[in-house]
């Protein structure tokens, strides 16, 4: 359609650049480039852009260093088959070294931000006390984080999402209240969101405020630096200091590296790059690891999916995903016991859908065909508070790119078989007239009794089972003693003075609810710590302006 | 029944096999190959066969009856296919590489896909008992490969808008500022 003249909505990212924002595509230099700064800060997402803002407005100056592309809302036509190649690690194809678990992680400018679904929770007291009390975790009480909660939530307009949910969430709700369980209402980051449904596919219209449109910006504004397409290689050591950091030029589709090289010099150096791409950057880089703990106890809320056919339209593709939530299999146990799972209710788009429906053929297309009907219900697991959920391991592959290993152990799979029960028992109590526990070759079942049965008997096993996460955490735990944490409670590295890790490889479990606001309110602390170290003359505390 | 002995024995003849598909996709390595970033990218001769044979299988049901509207269906999702193992890192690309030479390797095919024929000539019900004995396998090489296929194909179809109608999808909203 040349010439048509639909009107555009604002841009102001790109506004932003014709009026004068330094961004680098790294994919397009002619020669290798030396950046200089205060602070160097490798990720663009939750970690990475509020550290940005907070030093900036400290007046420090900043260079940003992000792998993945420059993506904004003129560029987000809500569409699969551009979004997940794109914005995603690895197209969104991302596996588990044994391929027992697929990862969805942003990578873009703004990162996980950019493409996640506006889920905000703060990180429930319960994990803050267990961090305290088992892993040796000071100064991060919910006490301590109230105020830096509060900020960010106001930075990033969270607040109750007052719209009614979709039916997908409607769901949920109804369900659970049938079978006499809690769910609440999910805050959202978003400012006049038009309700449309395509969060994970980047948000065309800025409402939903991510870091791409808040603190990138307002670190733009103040004179920060950001290079895209780069990817971080590794930190120059000079004893007990990073002397610079070295990155590695994308080619334009970022996808294979390319012979230019961009070195940065600064005074101090984040990793905010997640938590596969923080602890691979400092296992490349050699830094000191005494004991042996840099990329272990990598958690990512192992997820299972239950499918289910409902007699009238759900549209699950359409409204605000994820509004609806219940923490009933969380509240009720201890941390340290069998492991909880929280309940919600994501997007169902034709290629989410499709990858995720097990089987395939006629019983697939049957599914498919169904697809305005179909609901689904997730379950997010709980991991890192038991002897026998010791998470993952980050490793390094032959050409030095990260791999995952997380050993999905018999404590999981008993938590596994709970959810499939749990949401199946939902969805049936809801009216479901079929429900799909996603396992195995795909069989659907037409009463509870029935699912119930079949979920006992389920041989629950790797790749048997399919199991998702879009929340990896851990790899770089904070905490006082250094036999146990690679970062001390100010976030700085064991070892070395003028190392940070600001972004959710800091945590020493897993959340026990989608991270986000645990990233943005626990950096946003650190960070600004950070910025009375560099710029002590500024320091601001939680109360700052933004 | 399966024994850890039938396991290891299964697992060194997959290696043997990939070696020596691997040596054998090494000695033909001037085969043509779509240009970077455009449809079939990821795709060498072989694995265009293999996976012309595939496709039909895993989409059965879904594709357009209409004879041309499918083999239209079929050559897009191929192309769609191509195009998304091209956009892959190289450490997956090479995986998948290594799943497709050995699929390719005659004896390799015969041994531990079961099948007979060349993947030109291949039947669909010989096909869908492949698919499905992978699906349903516990050897990790088996089962991740069937789930690579799996989201490889499905995620080429549905992300199509030709597939939308006959699953009720209206496709995105169209935004007016």
């Amino acid at each position: 359609m040349t010439g048509s003249a639909k009107p555009a909505l604002p841009d102001p990212f790109r506004a932003g650049i014709a009026g004068g924002w330094t961004v680098i595509d790294a994919s397009a230099l002619e020669r290798d480039a030396t950046l200089e700064a205060d602070v160097a800060i490798v990720g663009t997402g939750a970690g990475g852009g509020t550290a940005a803002e907070i030093l900036t407005q400290a007046g420090l100056t900043v260079v940003l260093i992000e792998e993945g592309p420059l993506r904004t809302s003129s560029d987000f036509r809500m569409r699969e088959s551009e979004a997940y190649a794109d914005l995603y690690q690895e197209s969104g194809g991302r596996r588990t070294v044994d391929k027992a678990i697929g990862i969805l992680q942003g990578r873009c400018v703004g990162g996980g931000t950019t493409v996640n679904w506006t889920s905000s929770f703060r990180t429930p007291a319960v994990t803050l006390e267990y961090w305290a009390r088992a892993r040796g975790v000071d100064g991060l009480s919910a006490a301590a984080l109230a105020p830096w909660f509060a900020r960010m939530e106001t930075r990033l307009s969270i607040a109750p999402w007052a719209v009614p949910p979709n039916e997908n969430n409607a769901t949920l709700a109804r369900g659970a209240a049938k079978i006499g369980i809690p769910a609440a209402a999910i805050r959202r980051n978003v400012k006049g969101c038009w309700n449309l449904g395509y969060c994970g596919m980047g948000c065309p219209t800025n409402a939903k405020q991510s870091m791409l449109v808040t603190t990138i910006p307002a670190a733009l504004d103040r004179g920060a630096t950001l290079v895209t397409r780069a990817r971080a290689q590794a930190f120059a050591l000079d004893g007990d200091r990073v002397a610079a950091l070295t990155c590695v030029a994308m080619d334009a589709r970022g996808v294979d590296p390319t012979a230019r090289r961009v070195t940065v010099r600064a005074r101090a150096f984040v990793a905010a790059g997640g938590a596969i791409g923080s602890p691979a950057l400092l296992l490349r880089s050699a830094v000191p690891d005494p004991h042996g703990i840099l990329g272990q106890r990598t958690f990512v809320h192992p997820v299972v999916m239950s499918v289910a056919r409902m007699p009238e339209r759900v549209a699950a593709f359409s409204g605000a995903p994820q509004t609806i939530y219940s923490d009933h299999f969380i509240d009720t146990l201890p941390p340290e016991g069998p492991i909880g799972f929280k309940l919600e209710a994501p997007p169902i788009h034709p290629m989410l859908g499709a990858i995720t429906v097990p089987g395939h053929g006629a019983a697939h297309a049957t599914w498919m065909r169904e697809l305005p009907n179909l609901q689904v219900v997730i379950a997010l697991l709980r991991d890192g508070f038991h002897p026998e959920s010791a998470g993952g391991r980050v490793v390094l592959q032959d050409d030095g790119t990260p791999a995952l290993d997380y050993p999905l152990t018999p404590y999981v799979w008993e938590g596994v078989r709970r959810a499939f029960g749990a949401m199946a028992q939902i969805q049936f109590a809801a009216g479901a007239t079929r429900v799909l526990p996603v396992h195995g070759d795909g069989a659907g079942y037409s009463r509870w009794s029935d699912a119930r049965a079949a979920i006992d008997g389920f041989a629950l096993a790797p790749r048997t089972t399919p199991v998702v996460s879009a929340h990896v955490m851990g790899g770089c735990p904070i905490g006082s003693d250094p036999r146990r944490a690679v970062v001390d409670g100010s976030g700085r590295h064991h070892q070395l003075a003028n190392l940070y890790v600001l972004d959710g490889s800091l945590f020493p479990t897993s959340i026990g609810a989608n991270p986000q606001l645990s990233i943005y309110g626990i950096v946003a602390k650190l960070a600004d710590g950070l910025a009375a170290t560099l710029a002590p003359a500024t320091a601001a505390g939680p109360r700052a302006s933004s | 029944m399966t024994t850890r002995r039938t396991f290891l024995v299964a697992g060194i003849a997959g290696g043997a096999a990939l070696a020596a598909a691997w040596w054998l996709r090494e000695q033909r390595a001037d085969r043509p190959i779509a240009a970077a970033g455009t449809p079939l990218a990821g795709l060498d001769p072989d694995a265009q066969a293999i996976m012309t044979a595939i496709v039909p299988a895993l989409l059965d049901g879904a594709l357009p009856a209409d004879p041309p509207a499918r083999a239209a269906a079929i050559q897009e999702t191929l192309g769609a296919v191509g195009l998304a193992i091209d956009g892959l890192p190289p450490a997956a690309r090479h995986e998948l590489a290594q799943l497709f030479a050995l699929l390719g390797f005659a004896p390799a095919r015969v041994a531990l896909a079961r099948v007979n024929s060349p993947w030109a000539d291949v039947s669909p019900a010989e096909v869908a008992g492949f698919l499905d004995r992978w699906r349903d396998s516990g050897w990790k090489l088996q089962r991740s490969a069937y789930d690579a296929l799996h989201q490889l194909v499905f995620a080429a179809w549905y992300a199509n808008p030709r597939s939308w109608p006959a699953i009720g999808y209206e496709g995105p909203p169209v935004l007016v500022s």
